[in-house]
């Protein structure tokens, strides 16, 4: 299976995130610049967290804008599988490639510190290593992870099993103190309507090392990396 | 401005004195121009040339076999194994940081990160040493507030963790708040860059951000005391842009892995002016900057607003012959300004033209050689009288919920969770898991350990002790890890060196830092020198905070401060019960009194060892270093740590209780161990004191005759100070 990695100028955690892949594929994901609209023999395109474009205007505004943006369209459209993470996942709702938006955190400061995911389906490429309702810790870093949609789109992803983890409390239960962003119905990873899309704030990428402190986020890269092993 | 003649009246508004002004008209032999006299004041500004403080930082040690760079470069540079070196230094952005809270941080965080990726490194990890006033102070939480989000709003966008640092809350910082800053960085150790220019006829290049008239004589700013008019100083203080940071280094390591580079140095305090000046004096050859060409955020900038902005995201390059169509496609590549504004010339001069006349033309020789240097009058400060015996007012178990809940040592969550330590994916022991933050060199298995410290109030009552004691403590933190103390790095805040007892307090201070670096092989490797931090005439405490680095050449082996259950609970040290100028005196009594703990460094050294070589044998479980609030506060931060209680041992029938659960004598530490008699038995064949004192497990802190303390009840107290100041419950 072959990676990439899309660098939009302001990115940051596109070497977290290479690691984390080389790890579960066992080979370096290719990077691309964001002028490059060459995606061919990618069968997954990961948007990495970061600050594209300093956050200015709107988080994930202007990457949107992007020349490579485009060919990640066409990308999705063919069937191919698309991976954005915290800054990534703000750049694929600002190019409507998933719906929703994501805010200001509720309280309005910058959020970082482990949180606790629900795995609401186990049966997509992303999630096939987990059980549903399985539990897992995950850094998250974010000043803008507030998921919000208006309710008739909310109803819809949730109808359409679209939702893909929720902020919960570390028994799995659904607690507005482990919201910590505010998100509307605890999202933190919603799906395209083909299962093949997928964005989150969190970061898996970070916590796939016992030595960095566990390795709750590798299920995602091993679900990746079984599923797009042909 | 530009209408106003130059005189000495004008010099004197440029912070230079009447001898320093003669001494300007002797180089230049005539009347300097306005642009002219801009240079002399910012080069010779206390922040640029250290005048009053040269004298003593001499005396602090600096070399050791792996110093591959001590003071004198952007950073110091040490080596630390498989061919690489660490860049790291700290620096002060006091006075921006209480003029505006946000910016001054942020731009301290940006300047700092500068002056390390300057000289070849990527920045792995950032820290900060951070003091503010009286919680009840009316401008406290506006600055506290200001500067966390500052911090976090640049070092989070550049992508550079913030793993550690510290915090402290006097009244003698209410007008004037601490911010230091600390970076560092990693770059093979044959490669790294200086800013000494050579080869004459070489272009010299701008890249980065434009310039714009922010900051303009923010150096000498940074060297006066603030009166009540310091919110009209506001237009000295520049504004940062991270976005524009991060490409910057990007693109300079991008073209660092060429070998296009000369020389390269940032335009830190006095931009324009002291990067050139300091790039072509320190290579002894000339310069000639062409203003025109410099870009342009403003129209109508003057030559004196140019070469005194102090706009931030900028550097300066000198280029290898043909070089520049490389080095302009990697700029372009990363959108950035790339402008060729001058080049290396024979004649030992800087010489600056703007709009076809000369605005400067200056002799570099005399500008360095001249600068004043003083050797300011010390008067030292009286040893403090003997405390004496003090009784306890308030019992154990009290005490300890009341120090937890304290600002100087409740849970500092509340600003970790705003700064992103993990970026990067290398962080393996995070704020408050473990004395020092220890972070992994990408694709290897050595690590990085990294903390800050300095005790200001021990540093007041005997800045000697004090000095002494925020080496100590350095070299305890990253010893408590596990690691191999290496260098530090030291950033020395003070109040106004023309007093004699405070340029006692800073010679007293260097004597005890220099002592412990060499007791401890422990060298100065960088620094930076904060003066005139008063307002209204009324000094902080005398700050010398201490930024240290170890190694550990196999991460796996560091070890946290979280307690796990059924482990023997082991005091490495010497304890006497020391209540003089400890936490629990001033929280607790009420008095802020005595002489601070005595450091005995033979004895810190020899502990340390020990505990060091424990830790690598794989013997320790848990390791945390006794500072304030002496061993209970310590035992309670491994408890909340690791969710595990302990049954503690009765104290010692010779001391007083409270001395013994809460002094804060030096050279100690707690080690939690399966096997603590063996532990004991090796300590005393290495001949180092050593006690066991209780066992781990259990939900709260059982003490001998007294209520026990549940973890709840110690977190719930810990807990709440932030987010109940800052209205956030």
């Amino acid at each position: 299976m072959r990676a990439g990695l899309v660098i939009f100028p302001g990115i940051n955690r596109e070497r977290d995130m290479a690691i984390a892949l080389q790890r579960s594929t066992g080979h370096a994901p290719r990077m691309i610049w964001h002028r490059d609209t060459d995606l061919d023999g990618l069968d997954l395109v990961v948007l990495p967290g970061g600050f594209s474009h300093g956050d200015y205007l709107r988080c994930g505004a202007m990457a949107a804008q992007s020349p490579v943006m485009g060919a990640i369209r066409a990308h999705a459209a063919r069937g191919g599988y698309v991976l954005g993470v915290c800054n990534g996942f703000q750049i694929l709702t600002e190019a409507h490639l998933l719906p929703g938006a994501l805010l200001r955190n509720a309280a309005l400061r910058f959020l970082s510190m482990d949180c606790h995911l629900r795995v609401e389906r186990a049966d997509t490429a992303f999630t096939a290593r987990w059980q549903p309702n399985d539990v897992f810790r995950a850094p998250m870093a974010h000043g803008d992870g507030n998921y919000f949609a208006d309710d008739d789109t909310l109803d819809r992803l949730e109808g359409e099993g679209r939702v893909a983890f929720r902020y919960v409390a570390q028994d799995g239960t659904l607690d507005p103190r482990a919201n910590r962003n505010g998100s509307a119905r605890a999202i933190a990873g919603i799906y395209s309507e083909n299962l093949r899309v997928l964005g989150l704030m969190p970061h898996p990428e970070d916590l796939v090392d016992p030595l960095l402190g566990g390795e709750d986020g590798k299920p995602l890269f091993d679900s990746i990396a079984n599923a797009l092993a042909a | 401005m530009t209408s106003k003649p130059v005189n000495a009246a004008l010099a004197r508004e440029f912070g230079l004195s009447a001898t320093e002004y003669d001494t300007v008209l002797t180089i230049m032999g005539r009347t300097p121009s306005l642009t002219e006299l801009g240079v002399f004041s910012v080069m010779w500004s206390e922040h640029c040339s250290y005048k009053s403080s040269r004298v003593w930082l001499r005396q602090l040690p600096t070399t050791a076999p792996w110093v591959i760079h001590g003071p004198g470069e952007n950073a110091g540079v040490v080596a630390i194994g498989d061919g690489l070196a660490a860049i790291f230094k700290m620096e002060s952005h006091n006075h921006p940081s209480f003029i505006e809270p946000y910016q001054g941080a942020a731009t301290g965080v940006g300047g700092i990160l500068r002056d390390v990726f300057t000289m070849g490194a990527r920045p792995v990890a950032n820290l900060n040493a951070l003091r503010f006033g009286a919680p009840d102070h009316p401008a406290t939480r506006r600055v506290v507030d200001g500067v966390v989000r500052g911090i976090g709003g640049y070092g989070n966008c550049v992508g550079v963790p913030t793993v550690g640092g510290e915090v402290n809350f006097h009244p003698a910082y209410n007008g004037n708040p601490l911010v230091n800053a600390m970076t560092v960085g990693i770059a093979p150790a044959d490669r790294i860059f200086l800013s000494a220019a050579a080869g004459i006829g070489n272009q010299v290049v701008y890249v980065g951000s434009k310039t714009g008239r922010d900051g303009i004589h923010g150096a000498t700013m940074a060297s006066a005391e603030f009166g009540a008019d310091s919110e009209e100083k506001r237009p000295t203080v520049q504004v940062g842009d991270p976005f524009t940071e991060k490409l910057l280094i990007e693109a300079c390591l991008e073209l660092m892995a060429t070998d296009a580079i000369v020389a390269i140095q940032d335009m830190g305090a006095a931009g324009l002016t002291s990067s050139s000046v300091e790039m072509a004096g320190k290579g002894g050859v000339g310069i000639e900057l062409d203003l025109d060409a410099v870009p342009q955020r403003e129209t109508g900038m003057s030559a004196y607003e140019m070469m005194l902005s102090e706009s931030q995201e900028r550097m300066l390059i000198v280029l290898r012959p043909g070089a520049e169509a490389l080095a302009r496609a990697i700029f372009d590549k990363w959108e950035l300004d790339f402008a060729v504004i001058g080049h290396i010339t024979d004649t030992g001069r800087i010489v600056v033209r703007h709009q076809g006349r000369i605005e400067a033309n200056i002799p570099l020789d005399p500008l360095e050689k001249a600068a004043p240097l003083y050797h300011r009058p010390t008067i030292d400060t009286p040893a403090p009288a003997p405390l004496g015996e003090v009784s306890d007012p308030l019992g154990i178990g009290p005490a300890l919920l009341q120090l937890v809940g304290c600002p100087d040592l409740c849970s500092r969550a509340w600003i970790w969770d705003q700064y992103d330590s993990t970026v990067g994916g290398q962080t393996v022991k995070r704020p408050g898991a473990a004395d020092a933050a220890v972070v992994r060199l990408d694709g290897l298995m050595r690590a990085l350990a990294l903390t800050t410290d300095c005790t200001p109030r021990y540093c007041l009552a005997d800045p000697e002790a004090g000095g002494m004691q925020a080496v100590a403590e350095a070299w305890r933190n990253l010893t408590a890890v596990g690691a191999r103390p290496l260098a530090i790095t030291d950033n020395m805040n003070f109040g106004n060196p023309e007093k004699p007892e405070i340029m006692g307090q800073f010679a007293a201070a260097i004597r005890g830092m220099a002592a412990a670096c060499v007791a401890l092989d422990f060298p100065v490797v960088s620094g930076n020198v904060s003066l005139y931090n008063e307002t209204e005439g009324r000094g902080i405490l005398p700050t010398p905070a201490i930024g240290g680095l170890g190694v550990l050449d196999d991460a796996a082996q560091a070890v946290g401060l979280s307690l796990a259950p059924d482990l023997d609970l082991v005091l490495v040290g010497e304890t006497q019960g020391w209540l003089g100028q400890s936490l629990w005196l001033r929280e607790i009594a009420g008095r802020e009194e005595g002489p601070p703990p005595p450091v005995d460094l033979a004895a810190e050294r020899r502990h340390g060892d020990f505990v060091r070589g424990e830790i690598l044998s794989g013997a320790v479980r848990a390791c945390h270093d006794l500072s304030d609030g002496g061993l209970l506060v310590a035992l309670a931060e491994m408890a909340m740590a690791g969710g595990t209680g302990a049954t503690l041992a009765p104290s010692p029938f010779n001391m007083a209780t409270h001395g013994w659960w809460f002094g804060e004598d030096q050279g100690r530490y707690i080690l939690a161990v399966e096997d603590g008699a063996a532990l004991l038995a090796r300590a005393g064949a290495a001949g180092v004191p050593a006690t066991q004192i209780g066992r781990s497990g259990g939900d709260c802190l059982k003490l001998p005759d007294a209520d026990a303390i549940s973890l709840a009840a110690l977190h719930a107290r810990h807990a709440e100070f932030f987010p109940a100041w800052m209205g956030e419950t």
